[in-house]
């Protein structure tokens, strides 16, 4: 299976851990890739206050550009997925607006006609690969271990522009992925909320609150580790946890942050390296070694 | 039909107040909706039950509760939509708001966060003869605002109001929007800078769209929150962290295509904000010495050239 892939900007920038353990996992499921090179940035909803047409005429080149490969766009990041999901859903609805865009696009010999499809690794794993193809690739079950899941906003909401109706499996997708590598879903109500990482430069009171909130909330029913797609949540809730939980809860940072590839390496067999765990700031050392000991 | 209800009981006569679960189970018509099952329970099964409700056609806002962990009208909510496979449903009062009794909860948090934004016309001077005129136009803009039925829903899932009681809201924030779009208001540039200077305002929303998702009438209160960051930018309000964020954003996209995440935070921080800038670099240590840290030098679109007269199309559309 071939995709237009638009890594985004924090897997080459600050969580190169995911770029690497994706690309090794994509490899063996045998999904081959063409990079959207000359696309820019989704604006990542920040871009879109300023200036809501200039986001969109971005992310419609960006489709335009994989409407001619002929190619679904494959991303890292929920907010990439968010941001364009939402872009594709105002275009469709409203025809002139699409044809105001397309205009601008002219330039560049560009024109989107509304077909391109964007999907998280996640859910390209989960609906076009399949669950039981992905478990052929295990070689361990990653039995007694606990996860909560972690989803990023922008990953689950706005349902409409998500396609949650058509795809409902997208709303339960990590616990899908927990449950495929054999481990046991640690449920808990922060899994949807927000982690706080938009609202670190403005007010980082609320934002400690919510790493504090949601890591201890997610140790406290007893996980090993979180799991989640998207890489800015990773960034605030292992690089902030430290200090979220001393000043907030007054106890220490004990909670992985583990990228959705990087659960799959795990199950795959693949190295603590091989996958840039070891370069989390909350150690994962104690999921490296409880992953070791289950006997294949 | 049997629908399986699981409730969250609070008993405020007992001392301190009492909170516990309990279940029921009712037979009524699959077309029900979820407050359908919650009267036949207090009309039937337990007449303890405390809820409000009044209209049942979610104009009045009374009925709102949280349904499998998100809040809703429940009397806009039916049964098979929550619980097509007949699984149990539970039901809560609502987040971020004082408990009275059961699924009651008061209004005084919302009707506090309301009042803190004037909520009224505020004109400059009394017209000459007769009232106020404004264009069905400039007033048709207003309707997605004006929809607001007051339930509290969206204050119930805000995600900010979970870690912090003083923000405003964004059932506050969409009607503040309301009089700032208004066209008799003679108050927007002061309604704008207290927005955008107060504590709990604006700029303390987070994006998570909880609100947009969950709210009954469309009024989707973080894309008026998100028109009053732009209002307030263009009236001059450029004192904030959250402006430079949304700046610098902005313009390294414009001049790389891509996002420059160092410059990114020495911006959003202030150059010349030392304290803040120190606040963050032990965390920029620690990321560095584990090889995390972004790129000093931004990486750039291979075709950062064309993003840049894409930009000012649309800017000189825009003039």
């Amino acid at each position: 299976m071939k995709y237009a892939f638009y890594p985004g900007c924090v897997a080459r920038g600050g969580a190169p851990e995911l770029y690497d353990s994706a690309m090794a996992v994509m490899k063996k499921l045998d999904i081959e890739l063409e990079e959207l090179t000359k696309a820019a940035c989704t604006g990542a909803g920040v871009l879109q206050e300023k200036n809501l047409k200039m986001g969109d005429v971005l992310n419609v080149r960006t489709f335009a550009m994989a409407e001619n490969m002929g190619l679904t766009i494959l991303v890292l990041c929920s907010t990439c997925q968010g941001v364009m999901s939402q872009a594709n859903y105002r275009v469709k609805k409203d025809p002139n607006y699409l044809k105001e865009i397309n205009e601008i696009l002219a330039e560049e010999n560009l024109e989107y006609k509304g077909t391109t499809d964007i999907k998280h690794l996640l859910w390209v794993i989960i609906e076009d690969i399949g669950l039981e193809k992905l478990k052929s690739t295990f070689t361990k079950e990653l039995t007694g271990m606990n996860m909560a899941p972690f989803y990023g906003c922008y990953m689950v909401r706005p349902s409409d522009a998500l396609g949650f109706k058509e795809n409902p499996i997208r709303e339960t997708s990590v616990e899908e992925l927990i449950e495929a590598v054999g481990g046991n879903v640690t449920d808990f109500s922060g899994k949807t909320a927000c982690c706080g990482f938009p609202i670190l430069f403005i007010n980082q009171a609320n934002s400690m609150k919510m790493v504090a909130n949601h890591t201890g909330t997610a140790k406290d029913k007893g996980a090993d580790a979180m799991v989640t797609p998207c890489p800015l949540c990773h960034l605030n809730l292992d690089g902030y946890q430290a200090k979220a939980r001393r000043q907030v809860r007054n106890d220490k940072a004990d909670l992985p942050i583990i990228h959705v590839p990087q659960l799959i390496g795990l199950a795959m067999g693949m190295k603590e390296k091989e996958l840039g765990l070891q370069k989390h700031i909350v150690s994962t050392k104690d999921i490296v070694k409880k992953v070791e000991q289950i006997s294949i | 039909m049997i629908v399986d209800l699981k409730i969250k009981r609070f008993d405020p006569s007992d001392s301190g107040g009492k909170t516990w679960w309990q279940e029921y189970s009712v037979d009524i018509h699959k077309d029900s909706t979820v407050l359908d099952a919650l009267i036949q329970v207090r009309e039937y099964e337990d007449t303890s039950l405390a809820l409000r409700c009044a209209c049942r056609a979610s104009i009045c806002g009374s009925c709102g509760m949280r349904v499998n962990g998100n809040a809703k009208l429940v009397c806009k909510t039916r049964v098979v939509e929550v619980a097509p496979d007949g699984e149990q449903i539970i039901v809560e009062p609502m987040g971020n708001q004082h408990v009275v009794k059961d699924l009651v909860i008061s209004l005084d948090t919302f009707f506090d966060q309301i009042k803190r934004i004037k909520p009224y016309v505020q004109p400059d001077e009394s017209p000459e003869s007769g009232e106020y005129i404004a264009s069905n136009e400039s007033m048709e803009n207003l309707l997605t605002s004006m929809n607001c039925i007051m339930c509290g829903v969206c204050v119930s899932d805000c995600t900010v109001l979970e870690v912090d009681s003083n923000f405003i809201g964004p059932a506050a924030l969409a009607k503040a929007w309301r009089f700032v779009e208004d066209p008799r208001d003679s108050k927007k540039e002061s309604r704008l800078s207290e927005l955008n200077n107060e504590d709990g305002g604006i700029w303390d929303c987070t994006r998570c769209m909880k609100c947009v998702e969950v709210c009954p009438k469309g009024v989707s209160p973080m894309d008026r929150i998100m028109e009053l960051r732009e209002s307030a930018i263009e009236s001059g309000n450029k004192n904030t962290p959250g402006y430079h964020h949304t700046e610098s954003f902005y313009n390294s996209v414009k001049k790389h295509g891509r996002l420059d995440e160092t410059r990114l935070a020495v911006d959003s921080a202030g150059i010349t904000n030392v304290t803040r800038l120190l606040d963050l670099a032990p965390v920029g240590m620690k990321a560095m010495i584990k090889g995390k840290l972004p790129p000093i030098l931004p990486h750039k679109s291979e075709d950062h050239k064309n993003v840049k007269k894409l930009y000012n199309k649309v800017e000189g559309e825009e003039k």
